[in-house]
Protein backbone atom coordinates (compact mmCIF):
# COMPACT_ATOMS: atom_id res chain seq x y z
CA UNK A 1 0.00 0.00 0.00
CA UNK A 2 1.00 3.48 -0.94
CA UNK A 3 -0.28 6.07 2.06
CA UNK A 4 0.47 9.95 0.36
CA UNK A 5 -1.78 12.39 1.62
CA UNK A 6 -1.42 15.79 3.31
CA UNK A 7 0.41 14.56 6.09
CA UNK A 8 3.35 14.82 4.52
CA UNK A 9 3.64 18.87 4.98
CA UNK A 10 3.80 18.01 8.63
CA UNK A 11 7.60 16.48 8.65
CA UNK A 12 7.82 19.10 5.85
CA UNK A 13 7.18 21.87 8.72
CA UNK A 14 9.15 20.20 11.53
CA UNK A 15 12.15 20.83 9.40
CA UNK A 16 11.20 24.84 8.43
CA UNK A 17 10.44 25.05 12.56
CA UNK A 18 13.74 24.13 13.25
CA UNK A 19 15.62 25.64 10.06
CA UNK A 20 14.27 29.02 10.77
CA UNK A 21 15.22 28.68 14.41
CA UNK A 22 18.56 28.85 13.08
CA UNK A 23 18.07 31.41 10.63
CA UNK A 24 20.88 33.46 10.76
CA UNK A 25 23.57 30.30 10.30
CA UNK A 26 21.52 29.34 7.73
CA UNK A 27 21.65 32.39 5.40
CA UNK A 28 24.93 33.11 5.81
CA UNK A 29 26.25 29.88 2.89
CA UNK A 30 23.90 31.10 0.88
CA UNK A 31 24.66 34.44 0.80
CA UNK A 32 28.53 34.78 1.39
CA UNK A 33 29.42 31.65 -1.45
CA UNK A 34 28.53 33.41 -4.72
CA UNK A 35 30.37 36.64 -3.31
CA UNK A 36 33.22 35.02 -2.76
CA UNK A 37 33.21 32.70 -5.89
CA UNK A 38 32.43 35.64 -8.53
CA UNK A 39 35.00 37.18 -6.64
CA UNK A 40 37.43 34.99 -6.60
CA UNK A 41 36.64 32.72 -9.72
CA UNK A 42 34.54 35.64 -11.90
CA UNK A 43 36.77 38.33 -11.60
CA UNK A 44 39.89 36.81 -10.50
CA UNK A 45 40.39 34.00 -12.91
CA UNK A 46 37.81 35.64 -14.82
CA UNK A 47 40.28 38.48 -15.92
CA UNK A 48 42.41 35.91 -17.42
CA UNK A 49 39.56 34.66 -20.03
CA UNK A 50 38.41 36.83 -22.52
CA UNK A 51 35.11 34.74 -22.66
CA UNK A 52 33.27 31.91 -22.72
CA UNK A 53 31.35 31.47 -26.17
CA UNK A 54 31.10 34.94 -26.07
CA UNK A 55 29.25 35.14 -22.87
CA UNK A 56 31.80 37.09 -19.72
CA UNK A 57 33.73 34.86 -17.45
CA UNK A 58 31.55 35.98 -14.36
CA UNK A 59 28.27 35.58 -16.29
CA UNK A 60 29.23 31.83 -17.62
CA UNK A 61 29.64 30.86 -14.51
CA UNK A 62 26.71 32.88 -12.37
CA UNK A 63 24.14 29.80 -13.15
CA UNK A 64 26.49 27.14 -11.94
CA UNK A 65 26.88 29.19 -8.82
CA UNK A 66 23.24 29.18 -8.01
CA UNK A 67 23.06 25.51 -9.89
CA UNK A 68 25.64 23.99 -7.50
CA UNK A 69 23.81 25.59 -4.57
CA UNK A 70 20.59 24.10 -5.06
CA UNK A 71 22.20 20.56 -5.52
CA UNK A 72 24.35 20.95 -2.38
CA UNK A 73 21.33 22.01 -0.50
CA UNK A 74 19.28 19.51 -0.79
CA UNK A 75 21.84 16.88 -1.35
CA UNK A 76 23.26 17.08 2.09
CA UNK A 77 19.96 17.76 3.94
CA UNK A 78 18.60 14.55 2.61
CA UNK A 79 21.64 12.60 3.35
CA UNK A 80 23.48 13.59 6.46
CA UNK A 81 20.69 15.37 8.54
CA UNK A 82 18.24 13.42 7.27
CA UNK A 83 20.59 9.98 8.76
CA UNK A 84 21.06 11.97 11.29
CA UNK A 85 17.15 12.45 11.78
CA UNK A 86 16.71 8.29 10.67
CA UNK A 87 19.32 6.79 13.02
CA UNK A 88 20.39 8.84 15.71
CA UNK A 89 17.12 10.74 16.69
CA UNK A 90 14.84 8.25 15.74
CA UNK A 91 12.37 11.48 14.53
CA UNK A 92 11.10 9.29 11.54
CA UNK A 93 9.88 6.37 14.12
CA UNK A 94 8.09 8.96 16.65
CA UNK A 95 6.67 10.25 13.12
CA UNK A 96 5.41 6.78 12.20
CA UNK A 97 3.53 6.02 15.72
CA UNK A 98 1.50 8.88 14.87
CA UNK A 99 -0.71 8.67 11.84
CA UNK A 100 1.79 10.06 9.69
CA UNK A 101 2.61 6.72 7.50
CA UNK A 102 6.60 6.62 6.03
CA UNK A 103 5.54 7.37 2.68
CA UNK A 104 4.65 10.90 3.70
CA UNK A 105 7.32 10.96 6.24
CA UNK A 106 10.32 10.52 3.13
CA UNK A 107 8.08 12.99 0.87
CA UNK A 108 8.02 15.73 3.69
CA UNK A 109 11.93 15.18 3.78
CA UNK A 110 12.16 15.50 0.28
CA UNK A 111 10.29 18.61 -0.19
CA UNK A 112 11.73 20.11 2.75
CA UNK A 113 15.08 19.68 0.48
CA UNK A 114 13.40 20.92 -1.92
CA UNK A 115 12.49 24.05 0.06
CA UNK A 116 16.32 24.28 0.97
CA UNK A 117 17.05 24.52 -1.94
CA UNK A 118 14.74 27.28 -3.06
CA UNK A 119 15.68 29.46 -0.04
CA UNK A 120 18.85 29.60 -1.16
CA UNK A 121 18.29 30.49 -4.97
CA UNK A 122 16.34 33.05 -3.72
CA UNK A 123 19.10 34.61 -1.50
CA UNK A 124 21.86 34.10 -3.68
CA UNK A 125 19.65 35.47 -6.88
CA UNK A 126 19.73 39.35 -5.05
CA UNK A 127 23.34 38.98 -4.91
CA UNK A 128 24.03 37.65 -8.33
CA UNK A 129 22.15 40.47 -9.44
CA UNK A 130 24.25 43.21 -7.65
CA UNK A 131 27.25 41.94 -9.30
CA UNK A 132 25.18 42.51 -12.79
CA UNK A 133 25.72 39.15 -13.76
CA UNK A 134 22.26 37.89 -14.86
CA UNK A 135 19.19 38.95 -16.76
CA UNK A 136 16.02 40.02 -15.59
CA UNK A 137 13.21 38.82 -15.63
CA UNK A 138 13.92 35.51 -16.93
CA UNK A 139 16.25 35.23 -13.98
CA UNK A 140 13.54 35.32 -11.16
CA UNK A 141 12.33 32.18 -13.22
CA UNK A 142 15.10 29.90 -11.16
CA UNK A 143 13.82 30.61 -7.72
CA UNK A 144 10.54 28.26 -9.07
CA UNK A 145 13.15 25.89 -10.65
CA UNK A 146 15.33 25.71 -8.03
CA UNK A 147 12.64 23.55 -6.26
CA UNK A 148 12.52 21.19 -9.05
CA UNK A 149 16.12 20.95 -9.00
CA UNK A 150 16.12 20.84 -5.55
CA UNK A 151 13.75 17.87 -5.37
CA UNK A 152 15.91 15.82 -7.59
CA UNK A 153 18.75 15.59 -6.04
CA UNK A 154 16.64 15.46 -2.40
CA UNK A 155 15.25 12.39 -4.18
CA UNK A 156 18.71 10.83 -5.26
CA UNK A 157 20.76 11.57 -1.63
CA UNK A 158 17.82 10.09 0.00
CA UNK A 159 18.75 6.85 -2.23
CA UNK A 160 21.85 6.65 -0.72
CA UNK A 161 20.79 7.08 2.90
CA UNK A 162 17.72 4.40 2.89
CA UNK A 163 21.25 2.55 1.70
CA UNK A 164 24.28 3.59 3.40
CA UNK A 165 25.05 0.89 6.31
CA UNK A 166 26.44 3.97 8.60
CA UNK A 167 26.95 8.14 8.85
CA UNK A 168 30.34 7.31 7.30
CA UNK A 169 29.84 5.63 3.96
CA UNK A 170 27.50 8.75 3.00
CA UNK A 171 31.62 10.30 2.35
CA UNK A 172 31.45 7.85 -0.65
CA UNK A 173 28.55 9.81 -2.59
CA UNK A 174 30.06 12.81 -1.50
CA UNK A 175 33.72 11.96 -3.25
CA UNK A 176 32.89 10.05 -5.73
CA UNK A 177 29.58 11.43 -6.99
CA UNK A 178 29.17 14.91 -6.05
CA UNK A 179 32.31 16.59 -6.52
CA UNK A 180 33.41 15.22 -10.10
CA UNK A 181 29.74 16.71 -10.80
CA UNK A 182 30.86 19.63 -9.02
CA UNK A 183 33.96 19.88 -11.73
CA UNK A 184 32.48 18.32 -14.67
CA UNK A 185 28.47 19.23 -15.57
CA UNK A 186 29.68 22.49 -17.67
CA UNK A 187 29.76 24.63 -14.12
CA UNK A 188 33.49 26.34 -15.08
CA UNK A 189 34.10 25.18 -18.27
CA UNK A 190 31.92 24.32 -20.87
CA UNK A 191 31.44 20.64 -21.72
CA UNK A 192 32.07 21.31 -25.68
CA UNK A 193 36.03 21.23 -24.69
CA UNK A 194 35.36 17.61 -23.49
CA UNK A 195 35.82 14.81 -25.59
CA UNK A 196 32.38 14.05 -27.34
CA UNK A 197 31.67 10.64 -26.22
CA UNK A 198 32.48 11.88 -22.47
CA UNK A 199 29.64 14.56 -23.73
CA UNK A 200 27.19 12.14 -23.83
CA UNK A 201 28.29 10.28 -21.36
CA UNK A 202 28.03 13.25 -18.89
CA UNK A 203 24.57 14.26 -20.25
CA UNK A 204 23.21 11.06 -19.56
CA UNK A 205 24.18 10.57 -15.91
CA UNK A 206 25.26 13.91 -14.73
CA UNK A 207 21.82 15.55 -12.87
CA UNK A 208 23.50 18.79 -12.28
CA UNK A 209 25.26 19.36 -16.32
CA UNK A 210 21.16 19.56 -16.75
CA UNK A 211 20.67 21.96 -13.93
CA UNK A 212 23.67 24.06 -15.22
CA UNK A 213 22.08 23.76 -18.94
CA UNK A 214 18.82 25.06 -17.78
CA UNK A 215 19.91 27.82 -15.02
CA UNK A 216 22.23 29.16 -17.67
CA UNK A 217 19.45 29.47 -20.07
CA UNK A 218 17.23 31.44 -17.49
CA UNK A 219 20.13 33.66 -15.98
CA UNK A 220 21.31 34.67 -20.16
CA UNK A 221 18.23 34.79 -20.62
CA UNK A 222 18.50 32.57 -23.92
CA UNK A 223 15.94 29.95 -24.59
CA UNK A 224 16.77 26.51 -27.13
CA UNK A 225 15.67 22.99 -27.18
CA UNK A 226 18.59 21.86 -25.36
CA UNK A 227 16.53 23.79 -22.26
CA UNK A 228 13.24 21.49 -22.95
CA UNK A 229 15.33 18.32 -23.09
CA UNK A 230 17.03 19.06 -19.76
CA UNK A 231 13.97 19.77 -18.41
CA UNK A 232 12.43 16.79 -19.05
CA UNK A 233 14.99 14.83 -17.96
CA UNK A 234 15.35 16.57 -14.78
CA UNK A 235 11.04 15.67 -14.34
CA UNK A 236 11.95 12.17 -15.57
CA UNK A 237 14.84 11.71 -13.17
CA UNK A 238 12.82 13.28 -9.96
CA UNK A 239 9.76 11.11 -10.69
CA UNK A 240 11.67 7.69 -10.77
CA UNK A 241 13.91 8.70 -7.95
CA UNK A 242 11.25 9.87 -5.83
CA UNK A 243 9.77 6.55 -5.72
CA UNK A 244 12.80 4.68 -5.53
CA UNK A 245 13.82 6.64 -2.86
CA UNK A 246 10.63 5.77 -1.28
CA UNK A 247 10.49 2.03 -1.75
CA UNK A 248 14.20 2.04 -0.24
CA UNK A 249 13.87 3.92 2.75
CA UNK A 250 9.86 1.44 3.22
CA UNK A 251 12.59 -1.26 2.87
CA UNK A 252 14.82 -0.15 5.92
CA UNK A 253 12.33 0.98 8.06
CA UNK A 254 9.41 -1.23 8.32
CA UNK A 255 10.79 -4.29 9.10
CA UNK B 1 -16.43 -5.35 28.51
CA UNK B 2 -15.36 -4.68 25.18
CA UNK B 3 -12.97 -6.10 23.34
CA UNK B 4 -9.96 -3.26 22.20
CA UNK B 5 -6.87 -6.01 20.95
CA UNK B 6 -7.51 -9.03 19.43
CA UNK B 7 -4.84 -11.59 18.45
CA UNK B 8 -5.30 -14.81 16.23
CA UNK B 9 -2.88 -16.83 14.97
CA UNK B 10 -1.02 -13.51 14.95
CA UNK B 11 2.34 -14.14 13.13
CA UNK B 12 5.54 -12.42 12.23
CA UNK B 13 8.31 -13.97 9.91
CA UNK B 14 11.34 -12.11 9.44
CA UNK B 15 13.45 -13.51 6.12
CA UNK B 16 14.63 -16.81 8.44
CA UNK B 17 13.05 -16.65 11.71
CA UNK B 18 9.95 -16.94 12.84
CA UNK B 19 9.60 -14.16 16.13
CA UNK B 20 6.36 -14.58 16.40
CA UNK B 21 4.76 -17.79 16.41
CA UNK B 22 1.17 -17.88 15.69
CA UNK B 23 -0.18 -16.17 19.25
CA UNK B 24 -3.43 -15.47 20.44
CA UNK B 25 -4.39 -13.51 22.99
CA UNK B 26 -7.11 -10.83 24.16
CA UNK B 27 -7.47 -7.55 25.99
CA UNK B 28 -10.42 -5.96 27.37
CA UNK B 29 -10.84 -2.07 27.60
CA UNK B 30 -9.50 -0.59 30.71
CA UNK B 31 -7.31 -3.58 31.51
CA UNK B 32 -3.49 -3.51 31.85
CA UNK B 33 -1.94 -6.20 29.62
CA UNK B 34 1.47 -7.14 30.39
CA UNK B 35 3.75 -9.21 28.01
CA UNK B 36 6.64 -10.47 29.91
CA UNK B 37 9.28 -12.39 28.27
CA UNK B 38 13.16 -12.91 28.06
CA UNK B 39 15.16 -11.15 25.27
CA UNK B 40 14.15 -12.35 21.74
CA UNK B 41 10.85 -13.62 22.97
CA UNK B 42 8.92 -11.55 20.54
CA UNK B 43 7.22 -8.98 22.68
CA UNK B 44 8.69 -5.87 21.00
CA UNK B 45 7.61 -7.24 17.83
CA UNK B 46 4.07 -7.66 18.56
CA UNK B 47 4.32 -4.50 20.34
CA UNK B 48 5.14 -3.35 16.62
CA UNK B 49 2.40 -4.88 14.83
CA UNK B 50 0.00 -3.50 17.65
CA UNK B 51 1.11 -0.16 17.04
CA UNK B 52 0.84 -0.79 13.16
CA UNK B 53 4.54 0.18 12.00
CA UNK B 54 5.37 -3.56 11.75
CA UNK B 55 3.03 -5.41 9.25
CA UNK B 56 2.10 -9.09 9.93
CA UNK B 57 3.03 -11.58 8.21
CA UNK B 58 0.08 -14.41 9.35
CA UNK B 59 -3.07 -14.14 11.33
CA UNK B 60 -4.99 -11.72 12.52
CA UNK B 61 -4.82 -8.80 14.85
CA UNK B 62 -7.98 -6.16 15.21
CA UNK B 63 -7.46 -2.76 17.01
CA UNK B 64 -10.54 -1.64 18.30
CA UNK B 65 -12.03 -3.92 15.90
CA UNK B 66 -10.07 -2.57 12.95
CA UNK B 67 -7.47 -4.90 10.95
CA UNK B 68 -3.82 -3.15 11.73
CA UNK B 69 -2.82 -3.63 8.15
CA UNK B 70 -5.82 -1.82 6.81
CA UNK B 71 -6.68 0.93 8.98
CA UNK B 72 -3.33 2.20 10.34
CA UNK B 73 -4.36 5.68 10.60
CA UNK B 74 -7.20 5.41 12.01
CA UNK B 75 -5.85 3.11 14.95
CA UNK B 76 -2.87 5.49 15.43
CA UNK B 77 -4.97 8.52 15.92
CA UNK B 78 -6.53 6.61 18.72
CA UNK B 79 -3.10 5.02 20.58
CA UNK B 80 -0.57 6.42 22.41
CA UNK B 81 2.98 5.06 22.10
CA UNK B 82 5.91 4.91 24.60
CA UNK B 83 9.01 3.25 22.62
CA UNK B 84 11.49 1.56 24.36
CA UNK B 85 14.26 3.94 23.31
CA UNK B 86 13.73 7.51 23.89
CA UNK B 87 12.98 9.52 20.86
CA UNK B 88 11.83 12.83 21.70
CA UNK B 89 13.38 15.41 19.32
CA UNK B 90 16.36 16.95 20.80
CA UNK B 91 15.32 20.66 18.17
CA UNK B 92 12.57 21.66 20.48
CA UNK B 93 11.87 22.51 24.23
CA UNK B 94 9.87 20.59 26.39
CA UNK B 95 6.70 22.37 25.90
CA UNK B 96 7.73 22.44 22.02
CA UNK B 97 8.16 18.79 21.56
CA UNK B 98 4.29 18.10 22.68
CA UNK B 99 3.28 20.84 20.54
CA UNK B 100 4.85 19.68 17.70
CA UNK B 101 3.48 16.03 18.18
CA UNK B 102 0.22 17.08 18.33
CA UNK B 103 0.47 18.77 14.50
CA UNK B 104 1.06 14.74 13.45
CA UNK B 105 -2.44 14.22 14.85
CA UNK B 106 -4.01 17.60 13.71
CA UNK B 107 -4.85 18.80 16.96
CA UNK B 108 -5.73 22.21 16.94
CA UNK B 109 -3.11 24.24 18.04
CA UNK B 110 -5.52 26.77 20.94
CA UNK B 111 -6.30 22.99 22.02
CA UNK B 112 -2.69 21.86 21.48
CA UNK B 113 -1.01 24.45 24.00
CA UNK B 114 -3.73 23.82 26.64
CA UNK B 115 -3.16 19.80 26.88
CA UNK B 116 0.44 20.04 26.75
CA UNK B 117 0.52 22.23 29.66
CA UNK B 118 -2.16 19.80 31.62
CA UNK B 119 0.31 17.07 30.61
CA UNK B 120 3.54 18.97 31.37
CA UNK B 121 1.67 19.63 35.41
CA UNK B 122 0.54 15.76 35.36
CA UNK B 123 3.80 14.65 34.52
CA UNK B 124 5.64 16.84 37.13
CA UNK B 125 7.53 18.81 34.77
CA UNK B 126 6.37 22.34 35.42
CA UNK B 127 9.93 23.60 36.04
CA UNK B 128 11.53 22.17 33.03
CA UNK B 129 8.45 23.49 30.65
CA UNK B 130 10.84 25.88 28.23
CA UNK B 131 13.95 23.79 29.35
CA UNK B 132 15.78 21.89 26.35
CA UNK B 133 15.35 18.35 26.25
CA UNK B 134 18.78 17.53 26.91
CA UNK B 135 19.35 18.82 29.85
CA UNK B 136 16.39 16.39 31.10
CA UNK B 137 17.41 13.45 33.41
CA UNK B 138 16.39 9.98 32.30
CA UNK B 139 13.35 9.65 34.40
CA UNK B 140 12.62 13.27 33.05
CA UNK B 141 12.71 12.21 29.52
CA UNK B 142 10.63 8.83 30.50
CA UNK B 143 7.92 11.29 31.86
CA UNK B 144 7.90 13.35 29.29
CA UNK B 145 7.57 10.41 26.56
CA UNK B 146 4.67 9.26 28.55
CA UNK B 147 2.97 12.94 28.48
CA UNK B 148 3.81 13.20 24.70
CA UNK B 149 2.22 9.43 24.30
CA UNK B 150 -0.82 11.23 26.00
CA UNK B 151 -1.45 13.90 23.68
CA UNK B 152 -4.04 13.26 21.43
CA UNK B 153 -6.12 11.69 24.80
CA UNK B 154 -5.83 7.78 23.68
CA UNK B 155 -7.87 5.41 24.00
CA UNK B 156 -4.48 2.79 24.05
CA UNK B 157 -1.73 3.20 25.69
CA UNK B 158 1.60 1.02 24.56
CA UNK B 159 4.85 1.30 26.68
CA UNK B 160 7.79 -0.80 25.54
CA UNK B 161 9.54 -1.50 28.62
CA UNK B 162 8.89 1.89 29.85
CA UNK B 163 10.90 2.16 33.48
CA UNK B 164 13.94 0.16 32.36
CA UNK B 165 17.12 2.64 33.90
CA UNK B 166 14.82 4.51 36.21
CA UNK B 167 15.39 5.55 39.84
CA UNK B 168 12.82 3.91 42.28
CA UNK B 169 11.46 7.94 42.39
CA UNK B 170 10.50 7.86 38.49
CA UNK B 171 9.12 4.34 38.54
CA UNK B 172 7.12 4.52 40.88
CA UNK B 173 5.87 7.99 39.85
CA UNK B 174 5.13 6.14 36.37
CA UNK B 175 3.57 3.32 37.60
CA UNK B 176 0.90 5.99 39.82
CA UNK B 177 0.21 7.50 36.62
CA UNK B 178 -0.25 3.96 34.91
CA UNK B 179 -2.43 3.14 37.80
CA UNK B 180 -4.62 6.50 37.04
CA UNK B 181 -4.96 6.19 33.36
CA UNK B 182 -6.29 2.95 33.56
CA UNK B 183 -8.61 3.39 36.28
CA UNK B 184 -9.93 6.30 33.70
CA UNK B 185 -10.98 3.75 31.06
CA UNK B 186 -7.60 3.98 29.08
CA UNK B 187 -6.73 0.55 27.90
CA UNK B 188 -2.52 -0.19 28.66
CA UNK B 189 -0.15 -2.22 27.47
CA UNK B 190 2.93 -2.82 28.79
CA UNK B 191 6.18 -4.88 28.43
CA UNK B 192 8.64 -5.30 31.30
CA UNK B 193 11.36 -7.31 32.54
CA UNK B 194 10.69 -6.34 35.90
CA UNK B 195 7.85 -8.90 37.23
CA UNK B 196 7.37 -7.01 40.73
CA UNK B 197 6.55 -4.16 37.83
CA UNK B 198 4.39 -6.46 36.31
CA UNK B 199 2.76 -8.25 39.46
CA UNK B 200 2.17 -4.98 40.41
CA UNK B 201 0.82 -3.12 37.36
CA UNK B 202 -0.61 -5.67 35.59
CA UNK B 203 -4.34 -6.96 35.17
CA UNK B 204 -3.61 -9.94 33.12
CA UNK B 205 -0.44 -10.77 31.50
CA UNK B 206 1.10 -13.02 29.03
CA UNK B 207 4.88 -14.76 29.67
CA UNK B 208 6.32 -15.30 25.98
CA UNK B 209 9.22 -17.21 25.12
CA UNK B 210 11.07 -17.92 21.47
CA UNK B 211 7.71 -16.19 19.93
CA UNK B 212 5.29 -18.25 21.43
CA UNK B 213 2.64 -17.16 24.85
CA UNK B 214 4.09 -19.71 27.06
CA UNK B 215 0.89 -18.68 29.61
CA UNK B 216 -1.84 -16.65 30.47
CA UNK B 217 -3.69 -14.94 33.12
CA UNK B 218 -3.58 -12.61 36.03
CA UNK B 219 -0.01 -12.26 38.18
CA UNK B 220 -1.54 -13.98 41.40
CA UNK B 221 -3.66 -16.64 39.76
CA UNK B 222 0.13 -17.69 37.97
CA UNK B 223 1.91 -17.88 41.11
CA UNK B 224 -0.73 -19.98 42.71
CA UNK B 225 -0.80 -22.25 39.70
CA UNK B 226 2.87 -22.35 38.52
CA UNK B 227 4.91 -22.31 42.24
CA UNK B 228 2.29 -22.50 44.96
CA UNK B 229 2.08 -19.63 47.67
CA UNK B 230 5.51 -19.99 49.34
CA UNK B 231 9.19 -21.66 48.40
CA UNK B 232 11.77 -22.68 50.61
CA UNK B 233 14.72 -22.51 49.73
CA UNK B 234 18.10 -24.39 51.09
CA UNK B 235 22.09 -24.70 49.76
CA UNK B 236 22.77 -26.18 46.43
CA UNK B 237 25.14 -29.11 48.32
CA UNK B 238 25.00 -32.59 47.58
CA UNK B 239 24.29 -33.28 51.11
CA UNK B 240 21.46 -31.50 51.22
CA UNK B 241 20.28 -33.28 47.36
CA UNK B 242 20.48 -36.61 48.97
CA UNK B 243 18.43 -36.07 52.08
CA UNK B 244 15.37 -34.54 50.11
CA UNK B 245 15.29 -37.45 47.87
CA UNK B 246 15.98 -39.69 50.79
CA UNK B 247 12.81 -37.90 52.19
CA UNK B 248 11.18 -37.82 48.77
CA UNK B 249 10.95 -34.05 48.55
CA UNK B 250 10.82 -32.44 44.85
CA UNK B 251 12.72 -29.77 44.46
CA UNK B 252 14.23 -27.87 41.40
CA UNK B 253 18.29 -26.59 41.07
CA UNK B 254 18.25 -22.79 40.87
CA UNK B 255 21.78 -22.38 40.79
CA UNK B 256 23.21 -21.77 44.32
CA UNK B 257 19.91 -23.04 45.47
CA UNK B 258 17.83 -25.60 45.75
CA UNK B 259 14.08 -24.15 45.71
CA UNK B 260 11.08 -26.89 47.21
CA UNK B 261 7.57 -25.43 45.83
CA UNK B 262 5.39 -27.40 48.48
CA UNK B 263 1.79 -26.01 49.95
CA UNK B 264 3.10 -27.27 53.44
CA UNK B 265 5.80 -24.60 54.07
CA UNK B 266 6.45 -25.20 57.71
CA UNK B 267 6.24 -28.58 57.59
CA UNK B 268 8.86 -29.04 54.79
CA UNK B 269 10.83 -26.10 56.54
CA UNK B 270 11.10 -28.39 59.67
CA UNK B 271 11.86 -31.27 57.95
CA UNK B 272 15.02 -30.10 56.47
CA UNK B 273 16.37 -28.51 59.64
CA UNK B 274 15.39 -31.67 61.35
CA UNK B 275 16.88 -34.31 58.98
CA UNK B 276 19.21 -32.52 56.92
CA UNK B 277 21.38 -29.02 57.89
CA UNK B 278 21.22 -27.21 61.09
CA UNK B 279 21.19 -23.82 59.13
CA UNK B 280 20.56 -21.66 55.84
CA UNK B 281 17.26 -23.11 55.13
CA UNK B 282 14.34 -19.89 54.26
CA UNK B 283 11.14 -19.72 53.04
CA UNK B 284 9.78 -16.70 51.46
CA UNK B 285 6.24 -16.24 49.44
CA UNK B 286 6.03 -17.61 45.72
CA UNK B 287 6.77 -14.63 43.21
CA UNK B 288 5.99 -14.21 39.67
CA UNK B 289 9.73 -13.80 39.07
CA UNK B 290 9.41 -17.48 40.03
CA UNK B 291 6.99 -18.15 37.99
CA UNK B 292 9.25 -16.85 35.17
CA UNK B 293 12.16 -18.73 35.70
CA UNK B 294 10.50 -21.80 36.20
CA UNK B 295 8.14 -21.62 32.85
CA UNK B 296 11.54 -19.86 30.56
CA UNK B 297 14.62 -21.52 32.42
CA UNK B 298 18.11 -19.96 33.79
CA UNK B 299 19.97 -19.92 30.74
CA UNK B 300 21.25 -16.68 29.49
CA UNK B 301 19.97 -14.80 26.38
CA UNK B 302 21.53 -12.81 24.03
Amino acid sequence: MFMLTYRFLKPWRRNIVTFVKTWKLNFVPPFLEPILYLLALGFGLGGFIESVDGIPYAKFIAPALVSISVMNASFFECTYTSFVRMYYLKTFDAMISTPISIEEVITGELFWGATRSTIYATIMLPVLLAFGVVELPSSLLIIPFAFLGGLMFSCIAMCFTALSPTIDTLSYPSFLFITPMFLFSGTFFPMSVLPLAIQYVALAILPLAHLVIVNRALTLGIFNISLLMSLLWIILCTTIFFFVSIKLMKRRLIV
Amino acid sequence: MNIVLEAKNLEKKFSDVLAVNKINFKVKEGEVFGFLGPNGAGKTTTMKMIQCVSPKTGGDLRVFGLDVNQYPKEIKQVMGVVPQMDNLDPDFTVIGNLIQFSRYFDIPLEEAKKRANELIDYVQLNDKKDSSVDKLSGGMKRRLVLARAMINNPKLLILDEPTTGLDPQARHLIWEKLKDLSSKGITVIITTHYMEEAARLCDRLVIMDNGEILVEGKPKDLVKKYVGDHIVEAENTTEIKTCLEKNDIKYEIANESVEIYNENVSDITNLILKECVDSGVTARPATLEDVFLKLTGRKLRE
